[in-house]
């Protein structure tokens, strides 16, 4: 085999695994992808019964443990929206009345069922999601301001 | 006065490492000897001032000095002594400082070790590094000096966050930086060898040992992290595909290539440019890497720090690193010489096989990460990839990866048969029908139908490698004592390999395992209560207060039985830290062989006499670990070669051919 009908095969097999890498991804893409509402933006957006994850502030008072024991039930607010959440399982460490959240999960019935809570950052931290959600309906304070701390991992 | 000595000893080891870069690039392009001999005693007089201020730092931690501002941050008078000296790392400028240190000691070892190198080689090699560390020294410097003071000094600091106060965690930075950091002397003897215009089997001998090691302690470092996520709950599971994993995983995959193709280089003088590619590659990974965890721009669950200054300097240096060096490659490699020909079917072109893959697999993880990046960044919408998308996009290329990872090894070097080879597989083919066929039974038809497809691909890994180590030393063919003989004579790099491979095997039938037979059960739990989960009972015996060092917790105990005999006592916590006012969750784990059995203690119920419990069985998990340790204990085993020991690499065409005669098929 001279080196020319190598390279050929060669830069040939690249392109294929490119191209199929490309074509894998953006198949992926679009079953797969992931998206963020506010409660606000829940309003004038169609969701069906996509997956998606919903951000907000957990409303002050709204943290209701169900008969059950393990389901919580609470609202989700950005302050000038609000949703109905409900999640079975163990809420995570930082989770509480007045912090940020993440809630992956689809709508049933006008409530949110979460599949998964993510509060995953230390009390002076808010998600970017959250943060941005808030900045949109004009209540955002910076948390970083009060705050001396931050938490890292890599 | 020690916060300000190591200071001192930074901006030294900055104008050191400018010593140690410009004059021996000079030195080795007017062939000016003195000069480039600079390069030694300023690559060994960077890593010391660097340890010294590292050594200030540690210093500070460990006496709570909370007149410094990194002290107050993230440390407290109460904290375990452990946590104060891994503390250090666990935040932003200190885990700056101790990148820098891994790359110092790495460029260190390159002037000390590196006797044999010829002269420009080795000059250039350290003036690189020199480079990388002017950049990272200007960055802590500008950006992150760890050394501020406060004044008045507070009484006390704000503790580390609780989260990063676990054995698990306080050693996975290190075994991670050394990894990426690692990659940068693949990195920095691209970058030279483009500058001399010349890559020989000699040029990969040295570049192997130290792919080889920073790709061992990167694979350490990763399984670290998966394990410490696994254990604490909440985190996400073993692995999330979560921005700052994937961060890590990306530099891995290259490696990885890097370190196969490299191979190609040594034994047959081919694949010279695509190698060096991949090590320019790999290292810009690594940058990209700290980039994303260090900018703070990710939605990551990780990305705390955010700071726009810092990410704009990392972002800067990656421009400058990769633009700079692929300009160079644009430039040079053309003129580089091509080696050896080969076949399709040949165990060259397995491992172009091999590297496609493995840099498809890097295409599909980057651009998952970086997505919701570039939407968010182009106003297009919020959005997260997760798991289904890597899972559609990894896997189809993975699979494919392993099952070639298992032939490859049969094929000999320009020209092989494909056949012959996988009739040499017939016992790992049995094998996987075994193993899938059982799997079948068992579960009869439980979990999807990728689980299946997972347990004979992990079937195949192990069972072929394990052949092709039997074929090597002619085991059955030939007495019991000759094949001993041989086994012991078969180069470690040989050794290294199977345990790799066999290995690979072993993780992917963990991963397949807690993926598709994980059961969990969630329920209100009051002392006295049973819960029975995969057979096994859990006896819920009460919950006691527990006094820590800086923290507080209610500490339950579980007993747990099976078919009436007692297998263990877990005692999972729920700890209060009063300084950060947080609570973490401590899991209790009780691992057999085959299994883990977890179990997590939450909230009180609102009447307090219950407790959320949430109990897990983990089927075959452990072995995710076992094959990762596995896989690094390979490339350690790889690292002891003979011929990265005493063989001072000379330069001459086929630099390989005269190792062992005895084995049928050249190492690796």
């Amino acid at each position: 085999m001279t080196r020319k009908k190598r390279r050929l095969y060669m830069l040939g097999l690249a392109l294929l695994g490119l191209g199929s890498a490309t074509a894998l991804a953006l198949t992926a893409f679009q079953d797969n992808i992931v998206f963020f509402y506010s409660p606000s933006q829940l309003q004038t957006q169609q969701v069906g019964d996509r997956n998606f994850r919903l951000g907000g502030l957990v409303e002050e008072g709204s943290v209701q443990k169900q008969p059950d024991g393990v389901t919580t039930a609470f609202r989700v607010t950005d302050t000038a929206n609000t949703v109905s959440v409900r999640y079975r399982g163990q809420l995570p460490d930082l989770f509480r009345e007045g912090q940020g959240v993440v809630a992956e999960g689809r709508m049933t019935g006008g409530v949110f069922v979460a599949r998964e809570v993510l509060a995953k950052h230390d009390e002076n931290y808010m998600p970017p999601e959250v943060s941005e959600a808030l900045k949109q309906a004009g209540v955002y304070k910076n948390p970083a301001e009060s705050a001396t701390k931050t938490a890292k991992k890599e | 006065m020690i916060p300000e000595l190591g200071h001192y000893a930074l901006v030294l080891a900055l104008f050191v490492a400018l010593v140690q870069s410009v004059p021996p690039l000079v030195g080795a392009a007017t062939r000016n000897g003195a000069w480039m001999n600079v390069a030694v005693p300023a690559a060994i007089a960077q890593m010391l001032l660097v340890l010294l201020a590292y050594a200030a730092l540690t210093w500070a931690h460990v006496v709570s000095d909370f007149s410094v501002l990194n002290v107050v941050q993230n440390s407290h008078s109460a904290k375990p002594m452990l946590y104060k000296v891994s503390g250090v790392w666990g935040n932003h400028e200190g885990s700056m400082m101790l990148w820098i240190v891994m790359l110092t000691i790495f460029g260190a070892a390159v002037a000390v070790f590196g006797r044999n190198l010829p002269p420009t080689l080795k000059a250039r090699v350290l003036a690189v590094q020199g480079l990388i560390g002017v950049g990272f020294l200007l960055f802590i410097l500008i950006t992150s000096n760890p050394f501020i003071r406060v004044i008045p000094a507070p009484l006390d600091g704000n503790d580390l966050n609780p989260l990063l106060q676990d054995p698990g965690l306080a050693f996975h930075p290190p075994f991670l930086y050394a990894g990426y950091v690692g990659f940068s002397m693949a990195f920095s003897f691209a970058v030279a060898a483009l500058i001399e215009g010349r890559v020989d089997p000699a040029w990969a001998r040295w570049v192997r040992p130290w792919t080889l090691a920073a790709w061992s302690t990167l694979t350490m470092g990763i399984a670290m992290g998966s394990w410490w996520a696994y254990y604490e709950l909440g985190w996400g599971g073993w692995w999330y595909w979560d921005p700052v994993e994937n961060a890590s995983f990306m530099p891995w995959l290259a490696g990885t290539a890097l370190l196969h193709s490299a191979i190609v280089v040594e034994k047959r003088d081919a694949l010279k440019s695509w190698t060096i590619l991949l090590a320019i590659v790999t290292f810009s990974l690594s940058l990209m890497g700290t980039f994303l965890v260090r900018s703070g721009i990710l939605t990551s669950v990780h990305a705390f720090a955010v700071d726009p200054k810092r990410g704009i300097f990392i972002l800067v240096l990656l421009a400058i690193a990769t633009g700079g060096s692929l300009l160079l490659y644009s430039l040079r490699a053309p003129s580089l010489k091509a080696g050896g020909l080969f076949a399709p079917i040949s165990r060259e072109g397995a491992l172009v096989l091999n590297n496609l893959l493995l840099s498809t697999a890097t295409a599909t993880v980057f651009i998952g990460t970086l997505y919701p990046l570039f939407l968010d960044i182009m106003k297009l919408g919020k959005v997260s990839v997760g798991a289904p998308f890597f899972n559609a996009t990894f896997l189809p290329v993975a699979i494919p990866m392993v099952i070639a990872m298992v032939v490859g090894p049969f094929l000999s070097w320009k020209r092989a048969d494909l056949g012959s080879a996988l009739t040499r597989l017939w016992v790992a083919g049995v094998a996987v029908v075994a193993a899938v066929a059982v799997t079948a039974y068992v579960k009869a038809g439980s979990g999807p139908l990728l689980a299946l497809v997972g347990i004979g691909i992990a079937a195949w890994a192990f069972v072929g490698s394990l052949v092709e180590f039997a074929d090597r030393i002619a085991l059955f063919r030939t007495s019991f004592r000759n094949s001993w003989n041989r086994a012991v004579h078969l180069p470690r790099s040989a050794w290294g390999m199977t345990i790799a491979h066999a290995c690979v095997g072993l993780s992917i039938l963990g991963m397949t395992g807690t993926s598709a037979w994980q059961t969990e059960s969630i329920s209100a739990m009051k002392p006295g209560d049973r819960a029975s989960v995969a057979g096994y009972e859990f006896r819920f015996d009460g919950v006691g207060l527990v006094d820590g060092p800086n923290f507080k917790a209610e500490r339950g105990t579980f007993t747990v039985t099976k078919d009436g005999r007692q297998i263990a006592t877990l005692e999972p916590e729920r700890r209060s830290y009063s300084t950060t006012r947080m609570t973490t969750t401590e899991s209790a784990i009780h691992t057999t062989v085959f299994s883990d059995l977890y179990v997590a203690l939450g909230d009180p119920t609102q009447n307090g006499t219950a407790w959320i419990v949430r109990i897990y069985h983990h089927p075959l998990v452990p072995w995710i670990w076992i094959g990762g340790i596995g896989m690094m204990l390979g490339g350690l085993v790889s690292l002891t070669d003979r011929r990265f020991r005493i063989g001072a690499p000379e330069r001459r065409r086929m630099a390989g051919k005269t190792g062992d005669k005895s084995a049928p098929l050249p190492a690796e």
